[in-house]
């Protein structure tokens, strides 16, 4: 690992102007991630983990922009690229894989002829020096028979190994950086085990980058390197994933791991954070989480918290303010 | 098992579906019929008051289990007793409408399972003057104190359910299910679709209200998690076959199918930080040709020559604790 | 219960979105609304639409002669100009007259009229029908579906046009000489609506076929609901969007197929013209120089159909969710 960020994503802030006003998905949204890292980004439906991704990659839909912030890939501004730059950005440095394996796949097309076709766009090899890159590739990510599966169309391959065509899809060109959202939700836990065994081998042998996009806690730990908790488009805690994880300091995080069902530990009943995450349309004042924290003081719901280093991890909440610290020790004290 | 009659039990239940070609397409390609076995040989009781869980990946025939039991669908062989009572064999309209009146589903997506025309008042009353349970006059008053029970404001019943989050529409779910006054419940993945916050808030409900109301459960995930803190009782299913059924203490601490294990350690775990998780070979098989002998065998890391052969039968444990259906189990 | 309460919600309400307390309000507040404002040729052509039904609706009252009351016309006012004076008489038409000297304004509002009836009962007619045998095949399905669906197969190898022309044949047939004329309109209802069912039914089945998976159909089985109930209750609110789509433009082929029909001469009677009628009738003027009596009635058909497609052009995209 380097010193220098590979990716660094600097208070980024996605708009959607609708006509009831604009919607804010990502707000003031900064990180960084080094080559050989894998970062979690974590957090609930409509908590902005994808639109994230979406932002770094330069895809999001139409009328939204990316209204604030500077992402930097390699030390390039990225964010303000015209679009025929970003497009050769894309698939050469920055890959993405999705979900649902078929979305990326044309199901036209055999395997080999997607994969031929993607390493020849970015990278000078003949075809029959592409064919066989493509084989190797198939071969780096556990596809038995490579030589023979490779002039196989999409739709003959099960889920686990379409998610694995994808993924030799995305390293095709020898990205530096791989977007990853929600890579497994749509596979059982046994194939779930051997994608994520393989991200981690990747990343390790290629020094490739990896940002994680999941909803998933069990996922992140055993995973990542360092996460990225998301709450209505604005990190709440981001730091080492060990950190994160055993010792949450923003009230969510701590609710999230509590709430969180294991197949190990006590079996008390499982705590819960009342109500659910704001609509963006109304995202109240000062912390978003202030209407469901059990620890709210005045100042959260005034001033929006920016994030301070708290316990060797970065945390965005009212309660690790010097000012407030007396009062945090009070309440934490009177609830414990 | 615990000493209780059950109240619920499937009795050697399996599904078998056609999955051919239309007659003529078959005709033209000189191809046979050709079946699915989604659900072979099920057996299990659940007692009144208890929760009995049914865990399984794709195509493990779990949901169809479900649907079997609550009367959605008819099995091919095998028969499920509502208190010693078979529902399939019931003929009179009347007696089967009381059947379902005790009977209910908690449904997988909280979008689908809303009519998304109906105000929540009308899908919440909707059981209650299907069973005409009580005169129209007091379906109202019975529908806000439903609304009630489920953490949701007498006003949320003018709403569409369009107007709600994915949690609160689970409770709706919910709700309609106990309109009825149904003794059991079948919840079919019912927080899969939830984040996990609100997840809790579900599974917290679920567990407020079987202790309130005395329901009995058929609860159905591809989970672990989820369903350690929810059943009494566990049957682990694979390719339509239970491979083991153990109480949850003795799943948990001492898993005895080789799959059953395969699962508890490929679930993610979140204090279990850089753990490569052990992998597993291959991919569940296509249900179509399922492997001779235990359909396990091209995964399991244990296979002898018998598990290509034989098809292991059920055999008991622990003094009747756990049922386990594989020849290489010792205790 | 430490879930969250009544109480709670209520304190909260930016947890909530906010909701229109009104049908009104929420339509006000709707993305159709919204679409429609902000597309000028929609706004047009339903402006042209309104008009040209409040037109037909009202003629009686608004035509400044009674065209097809023989004892009106004046033989002596054939063939007017439009925009001026009769030579003779001395009698002002706005459009102009034919070569009876009936009023081309008049005869066209009432076309407008028969033009409109007929097609407005011909796509309630076709979509009852297909609304109906749609549900039951998507739903029923089995060989219920198959019979229906075969029928529909077929009557689309056949062009809708020669459908109607059939049916109207046949109708014409059966139909006692005296009552011809008086039957006509209703024969020419029905052979149109025939032809149109497909699409209703082809839709509705499939949009009902998808329903039917659903899980709050599943819900109403589980209650021991019956088949007739969960179709028309559940479902049937459920696949309306799509219905809506295919009437408006169905109105348009209506429309057109009923002239069609009329210019062919197998339409519409001369004592009852529909739009259809009069462009054939002025046909036979256009040579001569009397080109009003053609040119008005086809304009009228012509702002009548494009306006109704564009409408359902524009209702199709909006009510389509994967174009939103």
């Amino acid at each position: 690992m380097s010193d220098t960020p590979l990716l660094k994503v600097s208070d980024l802030i996605v708009e959607f102007p609708t006509r009831n006003g604009v919607l804010r998905p990502v707000d003031r949204v900064g990180f960084e991630v080094r080559a050989g890292e894998i970062l979690g980004l974590v957090g609930e439906s409509g908590a902005g983990k994808s639109m994230c991704g979406s932002a770094i990659i330069g895809l999001i839909d139409r009328p939204g922009r990316i209204s604030g912030g500077e992402i930097h890939l390699d030390g390039e501004r990225i964010d303000n690229l015209p679009e025929e730059r970003m497009r050769r950005i894309r698939g050469k440095k920055i890959a993405m894989v999705f979900q649902d394996p078929l979305t990326s796949l044309n199901p036209l097309m055999t395997v080999g002829q997607q994969l031929i076709q993607t390493i020849r766009t970015h990278l000078p090899l003949s075809q029959n020096d592409a064919r066989a890159k493509a084989i190797a590739l198939l071969e780096e990510v556990g596809i038995p028979a490579a030589a023979t599966r490779i002039d196989a169309y999409p739709h003959q391959f099960s889920g686990g190994m379409r998610q694995r065509v994808v993924i030799s899809l995305a390293l095709a060109a020898e990205p530096e950086l791989i977007i990853a959202d929600e890579p497994t939700t749509a596979l059982d836990v046994s194939v779930q085990a051997q994608i994520m065994a393989l991200l981690k081998r990747l990343c390790r042998e290629r020094g490739t980058a990896v940002i994680l996009i999941t909803h998933d806690m069990g996922v992140i730990a055993e995973t990542t390197d360092r996460v990225a908790v998301l709450y209505a488009g604005r990190i709440a805690e981001i730091g080492p994933t060990r950190n994160v994880l055993s010792a949450p300091s923003h009230p969510y995080t701590v609710g999230l791991m509590a709430s969180t069902p294991s197949t190990t530990g006590s079996l008390q009943t499982l705590s819960q954070i009342p109500g659910s995450m704001p609509n963006l349309r109304a995202i109240p004042k000062g912390c978003a989480f202030n209407q469901r924290c059990t620890k709210a003081i005045s100042a959260c719901f005034n001033d929006i918290p920016v994030l301070e280093p708290v316990n060797g991890s970065e945390v965005a909440c009212w309660l690790y303010d010097p000012a407030y610290k007396q009062i945090e020790k009070e309440i934490s004290g009177a609830s414990e | 098992m615990t000493g209780d009659t059950p109240l619920i039990s499937a009795r050697s239940l399996g599904a078998v579906f056609d999955v051919s070609k239309p007659w003529l397409n078959r005709m033209l390609a000189m191809e046979s019929k050709r079946f699915l076995t989604a659900v072979d040989t099920v057996d299990f009781d659940i007692p009144k008051g208890k929760t009995f869980a049914l865990v399984g990946e794709s195509g493990s025939g779990k949901s169809t289990i479900g649907r079997m039991i609550v009367g959605l669908q008819k099995p091919t062989s095998g028969q499920v007793l509502i208190d010693g009572e078979d529902f399939f064999a019931i003929k009179d309209q009347k007696r089967k409408l009381a059947m379902r009146r005790r009977i209910q589903m908690i449904f997988q997506s909280p979008y689908a399972s809303l009519n998304p025309r109906w105000r929540v008042r009308h899908i919440i009353g909707e059981p209650i003057r299907a069973f005409e349970l009580m005169p129209a006059s007091e379906v109202d008053k019975r529908v806000a104190e439903l609304l009630d029970q489920v953490g949701l404001a007498k006003s949320d019943g003018e709403k569409f359910p369009h107007e709600f989050s994915g949690g609160q529409r689970q409770r709706i779910a919910i709700a309609r299910a106990l309109a009825s006054n149904p003794e059991f419940i079948v919840c079919d993945e019912p927080t899969s679709a939830l984040d996990v916050s609100v997840q809790s808030q579900v599974l917290n409900l679920m567990k407020t209200l079987q202790r309130e109301l005395g329901l009995t459960y058929l609860f159905i995930s591809h989970d672990l998690s989820v369903i350690r803190y929810m059943a009494d009782e566990i049957g682990v299913l694979y390719l339509g076959r239970l491979v083991e059924v153990a109480d949850r203490d003795s799943l948990f601490e001492n898993p005895r199918h080789p799959y059953t294990r395969m699962l508890m350690d490929a679930a993610p775990h979140i204090d279990a930080f850089g753990r490569t998780a052990e992998i597993v070979s291959g991919e569940i098989p296509d249900p179509i040709n399922k492997p001779s002998g235990c359909s396990f065998h091209p995964r399991c890391t244990l296979t002898e020559d018998r598990c290509r052969q034989e098809r292991p039968a059920v055999r008991e444990f622990d003094n009747g604790k756990a049922k386990v259906a594989c020849h290489l189990c010792t205790a | 219960m430490e879930t969250q309460s009544p109480k709670g919600a209520s304190a909260r309400p930016e947890f909530t979105e906010k909701v229109a307390t009104s049908t009104w309000q929420r339509w006000m507040d709707s993305d159709i609304w919204h679409s429609y404002k902000s597309k000028p040729v929609i706004v047009v052509s339903s402006l042209v639409f309104v008009t040209l039904v409040l037109g037909a609706v009202f003629s009686p009252f608004l035509s400044p002669y009674t065209p097809f009351d023989p004892s009106s016309l004046n033989l002596m006012n054939g063939f007017t100009k439009p925009f001026s004076a009769n030579d003779f008489t001395g009698d002002y038409f706005f459009l102009g007259t034919d070569d009876q000297g009936r009023d081309v304004f008049s005869t066209i509002l009432f076309g407008l009229r028969i033009s409109l009836f007929v097609g407005l009962v011909a796509v309630l007619f076709a979509m009852t029908l297909g609304v109906i045998l749609g549900l039951l095949s998507g739903y029923v399905g089995g060989w219920v579906d198959g019979i229906i669906m075969r029928v529909a197969d077929i009557q689309m190898t056949f062009p809708s046009i020669m459908v109607a022309m059939l049916l109207y044949g046949i109708g014409k047939g059966l139909i006692p000489p005296d009552l011809r004329d008086e039957m006509a309109i209703w024969v020419l209802i029905i052979s149109i609506g025939l032809s149109e069912w497909v699409q209703f039914a082809r839709t509705v089945r499939g949009a009902t076929m998808v329903e039917r998976q659903k899980e709050y159909v599943q819900a109403g089985h589980l209650i021991g609901l019956k088949r007739w109930s969960i179709m028309v209750r559940h479902i049937l609110p459920n696949v309306t969007g799509p219905i809506l789509v295919i009437a408006t433009i169905s109105l348009a082929l209506a429309i057109i197929a009923e002239a069609t029909l009329s210019f062919l001469g197998v339409g519409a009677p001369k004592t009852q013209p529909s739009l259809g009628t009069l462009i054939n009738v002025g046909r036979q003027y256009i040579l001569s120089g009397e080109w009003w009596i053609l040119l008005f009635p086809s304009l009228t058909l012509l702002a009548l159909a494009l306006s109704v497609n564009l409408f359902g052009d524009w209702l199709r995209d909006v009510l389509n969710p994967k174009l939103r």
